[in-house]
């Protein structure tokens, strides 16, 4: 039974909390249970920003990740060492080669290695390593559909970005090469 | 109508405008600034007003000046902006003045933090300011709920001619979930407001919106009056939840977020060949004693499950009235009970796990 | 026989209750005058203070408001916000204004909120027994300034009007006193232009009036006259501080 719990972390302006948001808004448009959590605070304006997102098939009781994450995206080093220890076993990491050299550390979970912004300075728009990360994670866990994250992104960005959605959708599927690879 | 994904502030704002909300008098507090915000942005869409004050009290007394005139009105805080609030609330108590107020509770005393907490139970059950007097005070545990019950906080304000308060924590503030905006007609047949101050026209005996009686007599008389009042919201808007009672060993007593959070504990006991049940009260007042003839008699123990040191503890035991022990078990400052602890705790209580 | 003299319609048949030889009288049937001139009675809300004039919402034959002590100018933006063409005022002495309430009625004039604000100065807490006050003069005696203010323990009295003629919003902002029968004319034409003022949609308006306190202050009525023109129009001059046409 599907009962994703996913963390998505990195710094504030990586577009986190949007990856996050997109998860649970194509959950919702798929009509399974969902929420979306974010840190709150001060840490917010110019720190790590994180937020615990839930996709699943029945209600969802608390929406608070603790230590039983499924999956979480890391998009820099300070969330590498902040929420490895919050995965499940046999849970999955995807971590932003392009920022972290580290390597996980705990063997009873898989990482999986993305450099998200070089592949995102190859679509020629370094803001989309988000979506690449959330490709790959999709790939991996099949969660939601993309199309379904691609609806929920035309109904985030309205008219106003609506120019923004191909290179969008083309680093979600570069994203999810990446994982295949 | 679809669901739309929204934080639970904002959504808080949107069933505000829908229940016919118009005004809205606020000030800057973590963590409940997207309510304002949203209310910025959307109030003078639908013809109403926005206002920025410049301190809770002030917000407050806008709210009284509001109510008094007549509108639908509503202001927002978080816990020590709320303690600062009840100045004002108590003068609406007393002047018997309809008006919505939410409180996305954080940790206190004092400044106390910013992450969720459910640490002002006595401060919104217990009237909070001077005097003799309630709030009907709702406490939902999802933003479904939240969105749901704001038609009818906004009625019942009226109804009674008394202040609601609407308490989430900064989860359910901060939170999105799927929502649904749904029509309700109103079960309250709502009186007009002929009471309020809008101007003689010359026409009638100047109205006075007022909570002052220096005549001893006429103060009891006034107290006696808002007391009927109460007994009347006491047996007509208790609002609760019951889950899981049948055979219960445990049975816990949660609201809010924490209910949310122990409802997983109890289908995991549940897994484990434990029974638990779970009261969850809507309406923290009127508390929902009623619920606790659901208790099997042989239930080994009552649990309150807090975000807070135990203030809800007192309730429970008047309401179960000695027949069966109470337990408590919580989580303060803006630390949130994990199930797994919920569970242990409630192994303990009836001997170790099966 | 021809009828001379009426009571304002402005003030209900109620009997105040006023200290003998205080000017609270004086101001609320100046008001009342007013507001009937201006055939606005029926479209008035007026917000009462905690003070001595707590009770004006038995005086004044509109409708009312008692608000908490100092918060009259944030009830009074409540009512306003709602019912933006409706005439609102506050009516509060000094301890309320300028003690207590010193945050809302900065702000109120800070958003140029359309009321006008009665204010009246005697210099003391009235209602309590004589407490000391932000207008407390130097030297003056009060029961919780035995020995009289003094400018190190207390620091120097607060002049509201030229504090608030340097808030933008404050359309109106002006000083009168009730102690002669020429002095009550300009006050009468000082509230008169106040409430002109909000009905022009021009910004908040205020009207300072220096009152006595015969009781508190331990003089005879006439006396007290004499004393607030001794002490409190020196420390506190007359005139107008700010009038629409100078609102930038």
């Amino acid at each position: 039974m599907l009962n994703e719990k996913v963390i998505c972390a990195g710094f504030g302006g990586q577009g986190v909390m949007l990856i996050g948001q997109l998860i649970s808004y194509a959950g919702m448009l798929e009509g399974k249970e969902v929420s979306w959590l974010p840190s709150y605070g001060p840490e917010m304006r110019g720190g790590t920003a994180n937020c615990s997102v839930m996709v699943s098939e029945r209600t969802i009781g608390s929406p608070v990740i603790t230590n039983d994450a499924t999956t979480a995206i890391v998009m820099n080093l300070p969330s590498l060492d902040k929420f490895e220890n919050d995965i499940a076993a046999k849970g999955n990491i995807l971590i932003n080669s392009s920022l972290i050299e580290k390597k996980a550390t705990r063997s009873d979970i898989v990482a999986y290695y993305v450099p998200a912004n070089e592949i995102a300075g190859e679509l020629g728009n370094s803001r989309v390593a988000n979506m690449v990360m959330l490709g790959a994670y999709l790939e991996l866990t099949k969660t939601v559909e993309v199309d379904s994250v691609m609806k929920a992104l035309n109904k985030i960005f309205g008219e106003g970005k609506a120019h923004l959605l191909d290179v969008n959708r083309a680093a979600l599927e570069k994203g999810a090469k990446a994982i295949k690879a | 109508m679809a669901k739309v994904l929204m934080k639970g502030n904002e959504a808080i704002g949107a069933a505000a405008i829908k229940a016919g909300c118009k005004y809205f008098f606020g000030y800057p507090i973590t963590p409940q600034n997207e309510l304002p915000e949203y209310m910025s942005r959307e109030m003078p869409k639908v013809g109403g007003v926005f206002l920025q004050a410049e301190s809770e009290v002030a917000a407050i007394n806008m709210v009284y000046g509001a109510a008094g005139a007549g509108a639908r009105v509503m202001t927002s805080s978080s816990s020590p902006g709320i303690a600062l609030k009840q100045e004002g609330i108590t003068y609406i108590a007393g002047a018997e003045l309809p008006c919505v107020i939410v409180n996305i509770v954080r940790g206190g005393p004092g400044l106390g933090g910013i992450q969720p907490a459910q640490s002002d139970y006595n401060q919104v059950t217990r009237g909070g300011g001077n005097g003799d007097y309630k709030l009907l005070v709702y406490a939902p545990a999802n933003l479904q709920e939240m969105v749901d019950l704001m038609q009818e906080a906004f009625d019942a304000a009226d109804y009674y001619r008394n202040p609601v308060m609407m308490v989430g924590d900064g989860m359910i503030g901060q939170m999105m979930e799927p929502i649904e905006f749904k029509e309700s007609k109103s079960r309250f047949e709502l009186p007009n407001k002929d009471w309020s101050t809008v101007g003689t026209k010359g026409a009638r005996k100047p109205n006075i919106i007022n909570s002052l009686a220096l005549d001893p007599a006429e103060l009891e008389k006034h107290n006696h009056k808002l007391q009927a009042k109460y007994d009347l919201m006491k047996a007509n808007e208790v609002k609760y939840e019951t889950y899981n009672m049948e055979n219960a060993e445990v049975v816990i007593v949660a609201y809010g977020t924490t209910s949310r959070i122990v409802r997983n504990a109890i289908i995991d006991l549940k897994e484990q060949g434990v029974h638990v049940g779970l009261i969850r009260p809507i309406t923290l007042w009127p508390f929902p004693e009623k619920a606790f003839d659901e208790v099997p008699a042989d239930c080994k123990s009552l649990l309150s499950v807090e975000m807070s040191m135990g203030q809800m503890v007192d309730d429970i035991k008047i309401a179960s009235n000695g027949r069966w022990p109470v337990s408590f078990y919580g989580r303060c400052g803006g630390m949130i009970p994990t199930p797994e602890a919920v569970m242990d705790k409630v192994k303990e209580l009836v001997g170790g796990a099966k | 026989m021809s009828v001379v003299f009426q009571k304002t319609k402005g003030l209900t048949d109620k009997q105040t209750h006023y200290c003998p030889g205080c000017t609270h009288g004086i101001i609320h049937r100046l008001v009342a005058e007013v507001l009937e001139e201006l055939d606005v009675l029926g479209e008035t809300i007026g917000v009462a203070p905690v003070g001595c004039s707590v009770l004006a919402y038995e005086y004044f034959n509109c409708d009312m408001q008692e608000a908490s002590h100092g918060r009259a100018p944030a009830v009074a933006t409540g009512i306003k916000r709602v019912h933006p063409d409706k005439v609102v005022f506050t009516y509060q002495g000094d301890g309320d204004l300028a003690s207590i309430g010193t945050a809302e009625i900065v702000h109120v004039a800070h958003r140029g909120e359309k009321i006008t604000t009665i204010f009246v100065n005697n210099a003391i807490y009235g209602m309590t027994g004589g407490q000391m006050a932000p207008t407390t003069l130097i030297g003056q005696k009060a029961t919780t300034a035995p020995l009289g203010r003094t400018v190190e323990h207390s620091g120097m009295p607060l002049r509201v009007s030229e504090m608030l003629s340097t808030i933008h919003g404050a359309a109106f902002v002006e000083r009168v006193s009730v102690d002669s029968p020429a002095n009550i004319r300009k006050a009468k034409k000082a509230i008169k232009e106040a409430f002109e003022c909000q009905l022009a949609g021009k910004g908040f308006s205020i009207v300072e009036v220096l009152s006595t306190c015969p009781t508190n202050w331990g003089f005879t009525p006439i006396d007290a006259l004499k004393w607030l023109q001794d002490n409190l129009i020196p420390y506190y001059p007359l005139g107008n501080f700010r009038r629409p046409e100078e609102v930038k």
